[in-house]
């Protein structure tokens, strides 16, 4: 079964930096982490102290919320440190590494013969649940849902994307496994994105819906794939899985282990030889990024330029992120640089108020300038042309600053997620920030409708 | 431009966080973000950004307004010195017109940015480059002998309870220019209306004649004009109104670079063509029988259209309102031109009536998303 979706709206930013289709020889490092500050809106109730001694699928933390939903050290190591911030909240649970790994075994199991509970059971006790995310909020997944649909878009179209198929390279059999698991998990179908432009095993999945997309970013975001053939409505589950956490399920119910390595892209003007690097989630990435880029001057994201985070030198990868982008910090003052056309060589600019258009294929070196001050809401109708969904983006974004929950509701809150705003943030004149607008009203709905 | 900004940076010193004149730091801020874009960096939501910005697009709608100041300038001296019998050389015709011209801009922009850098200092908020645009505005839409301090009075009055009431750029219901005009309108009726203020020195020169074409069709005169004279602008009225050329090459600019909306230029020709079309058909006056695509040559019909009915504060937001807003200004605009007796001219009206109905508009078209939404919910 397969479906076309065609994407007109969007913005493809070309960058300097792109990954070479190879993969650098790994490396371990001392230390790992796992940050709760990665997964939105989980409060974590310690399971570890310092000092002990941990496997890899061992549990770190749990959700205060909901015990159900763990997680689990992806190294094996001993607990150093647990590193808190203001009011003693929990930043990251430090691990210092062996040298070898020792795997906690969850056994192995074929998931089309196992019933829905046990599945469930099987991918909430190694961590792995964590991948499972939900819209509406996007949030991690509540394992008590029974989610309408559960999507998985197997490309990136976000600038400088890592290329999934290479990445789980060797991994076809893991990614099919994680499919059937997934198929488990929910009365609706499991929905496959692939590139309709670009041929790759993906499209010979089994078990599940695969939707062949086809335009600009964000086409290879769920959210625009799941408005496209599926929109949530309120009071709606659908659940969404990132490739590599589709991977890491299927090993998983392959080996019995919880396996956190992943191929993760080093990419951005700043890196000298751009290519694939093996590193596990929570490893820290400050060996990898001084050996393969200029450092100096420049900003780490955990993640891609749009909705990445940025992270010190000495910091770990991000749970959800499949790529580490390294692009210099903007330090210059242009001198009249405002003026129509001015810059435009250098400056990518989504407005004909620039002759970047004329270049469409050139890769820019942009830098983290905000090129301008923000400025009140002025212009209409740019938000609507990268916002591929169903939805007024600007009435919606002044709904949420105006917390207006039934506003927000009507104009489709349930909807969205901030990396659907992603290109908001990035085009528009008056240099808001809807990702955070968008979260913080996603967080307000949590709060007051749940 | 090291050298530049090493030497702004020294006068700005005491203007910065702990310094003695740190109050008053918006307005040196403005001068600063006007000679360099600033290297401020982002620190939340997407690592990078578009090199578009505010000034960037209120720059290109001041560019697109150009032709038409400049050649406002130059027919301000042609119409004068041609009624008079007077040699209209090039160089004289601009020379008078900037003579008459550059004191109204110069009042325009003083009074009005000083008012909004004192807003920005008393609110402790960034100046907003808005303004550049409506002081660039209001000149070009007043008769050309308008007394500057009667200017000045309108756009004090135009920013002050036309914007800074409502919360500044971005917040303001009516197009802040068109205020300017309509204060001064009701404010300064004889000054800015009838036969004597159109041609530079009519009202005291009985040799030369201030009357428009609309105010000659209005009292039942033939208007003395070629339909070339009306689209190339050799016509009187308002400093930057009457060439519908330059005002088409601004609207080039606009449309190409996207800062206005192709859709309410486009709705507004729409709407008024179908509005006089409709007259010339009934034909019971003068101003009736005008033919319909002239109407469209004259008066503000084109400069509002292009330049006032764009404003994309105070119109309608949504794609498809801008349509219907488009077409209804167009619309009211004729009919307001034909019936209001006592002064021949709807566009001012006509753009601030739909500045009033620009969110009512919008508001119907997303409650018909809404809908959508509610639908898809109760099928589910």
């Amino acid at each position: 079964m397969s479906q076309d979706i065609r994407v007109k709206k969007g913005l493809t930013i070309k960058l300097k930096g792109q990954a070479a289709l190879t993969t650098a020889a790994s490396s371990r490092s001392a230390f790992y982490a796992i940050k709760p500050t990665d997964f939105h809106g989980i409060t974590p109730k310690l399971a570890v102290k310092a000092g002990e001694e941990v496997l890899v699928g061992d549990v770190v933390f749990f959700s205060k919320g909901n015990d159900r939903i763990k997680f689990t050290s992806p190294v094996s190591g001993i607990v150093k440190e647990v590193k808190r911030g203001a009011k003693r909240k929990v930043l990251a649970i430090i691990i210092e590494a062996k040298s070898e790994d020792q795997f906690k075994d969850f056994g192995a199991a074929n998931p089309l013969n196992l019933d829905k509970e046990a599945v469930l059971e099987k991918i909430l006790e190694s961590g792995s649940f964590a991948y499972v995310k939900q819209r509406p909020y996007d949030v991690v997944a509540d394992p008590a849902d029974s989610p309408k649909a559960i999507f998985v878009s197997s490309f990136d179209t976000a600038p400088l994307g890592p290329d999934y198929a290479y990445a789980l390279k060797g991994k076809e059999e893991a990614f099919q496994a994680g499919i059937n698991a997934l198929s488990k998990l929910t009365e609706g179908a499991v929905n496959l994105a692939v590139d309709g432009s670009e041929a790759s095993f993906f499209s010979k999945i089994e078990n599940a819906n695969i939707l062949n997309v086809y335009g600009k970013h964000p086409a290879g975001n769920v959210g625009t794939q799941i408005a496209a053939t599926n929109p949530v409505n309120q009071g709606d589950k659908v659940w969404t899985v990132s490739p590599q956490g589709v991977a890491v399920i299927g090993e998983l119910f392959l080996t019995g282990n919880y396996n956190a390595l992943k191929v993760v892209a080093l990419v951005g003007s700043q890196v000298n030889n751009p290519q694939y690097h093996v590193l596990a989630a929570g490893q820290n990435i400050k060996e990898v990024v001084t050996q393969n880029a200029i450092v100096e001057g420049s900003r780490v994201i955990s993640g891609n330029v749009l909705t990445g985070t940025q992270i010190e030198l000495d910091d770990f990868l991000g749970f959800y992120d499949n790529v580490i982008t390294i692009i210099p910090e903007g330090k210059e003052y242009r001198f009249f640089g405002w003026l129509p056309f001015v810059g435009s060589g250098s400056i990518h600019s989504n407005s004909k108020t620039s002759f970047a258009w004329l270049n469409s294929s050139k890769e820019y070196e942009l830098t983290t300038s905000t090129n301008g001050e923000d400025r009140a809401l002025v212009v209409t109708g740019e938000m609507e042309k990268v916002v591929p969904l169903d939805i007024y983006p600007m009435q919606l974004l002044k709904a949420c600053i105006a917390n207006d929950i039934e506003k927000m509701e009507n104009l489709g809150i349930y909807e969205v997620a901030p990396e659907d705003f992603a290109l908001v943030d990035y085009t528009n004149t008056s240099k808001l920030e809807a990702q955070d607008i968008i979260r913080k009203g996603l967080d307000l709905m949590i709060k007051e409708v749940g | 431009m090291d050298f530049l900004r090493k030497k702004f940076d020294e006068i700005r010193k005491p203007f910065n966080k702990g310094g003695k004149l740190e109050k008053f730091a918006p307005a040196i801020n403005s001068i600063d973000t006007l000679l360099f874009v600033p290297k401020h960096n982002t620190s939340k939501g997407a690592h990078i950004r578009d090199g578009v910005d505010l000034k960037r697009v209120m720059v290109t709608v001041i560019f697109a307004l150009l032709p038409a100041m400049f050649f406002g300038m130059y027919n301000l001296g042609y119409q004068h010195f041609s009624q008079l019998g007077e040699s209209t050389a090039f160089i004289d015709c601009i020379i008078f017109g900037a003579w008459k011209f550059l004191p109204m801009l110069l009042v325009s922009y003083g009074v009005g940015l000083a008012i909004e850098i004192a807003f920005a200092i008393y609110n402790q908020h960034e100046v907003n480059e808005g303004y550049l645009v409506s002081g660039m505005l209001i000149p070009l839409i007043m008769p050309v002998d308008f007394p500057l301090w009667m200017l000045a009075v309108s756009v004090v009055f135009a920013v002050f309870i036309g914007k800074e009431a409502f919360g500044g750029t971005g917040m303001n219901i009516f197009n802040p220019a068109l205020i300017a005009r309509a204060f001064a309108f009701f404010s300064y009726a004889p000054q800015m209306s009838g036969d004597k203020v159109w041609v530079a020195d009519a009202s005291t020169i009985d040799a030369v004649s201030g009357e428009t074409i609309l105010g000659q069709l209005a009292a039942g005169t033939e208007p003395g004009w070629s339909v070339m004279d009306m689209f190339l602008g050799f016509i009187p009225g308002s400093v930057g109104e009457t060439s519908v050329l330059a005002i088409l090459i601004g609207a080039a600019v606009l449309i190409f670079t996207g800062v206005g909306s192709w859709k309410i230029i486009t709705g507004t020709f729409v709407g008024g063509a179908v509005m006089a079309l409709i007259f010339n058909t009934l034909g019971v006056n003068d101003l009736m029988n005008f033919p319909w695509w002239q109407h469209l040559l004259v008066g503000g019909f084109a400069f509002g259209a292009v330049f006032m009915a764009t404003d994309p504060v105070s119109g309608a937001q949504t794609e498809k309102g801008k349509w219907i807003y488009g077409i209804l200004i167009g619309f009211f605009a004729i009919l307001i031109r034909v019936f209001n007796g006592a002064y021949p001219e709807g566009m001012m009206m006509a753009i601030l009536l739909m500045n009033v109905f620009a969110p009512t508009i919008d508001h119907y078209v997303i409650a018909g998303n809404i809908k959508k939404r509610k639908n898809r919910l109760k099928a589910a």
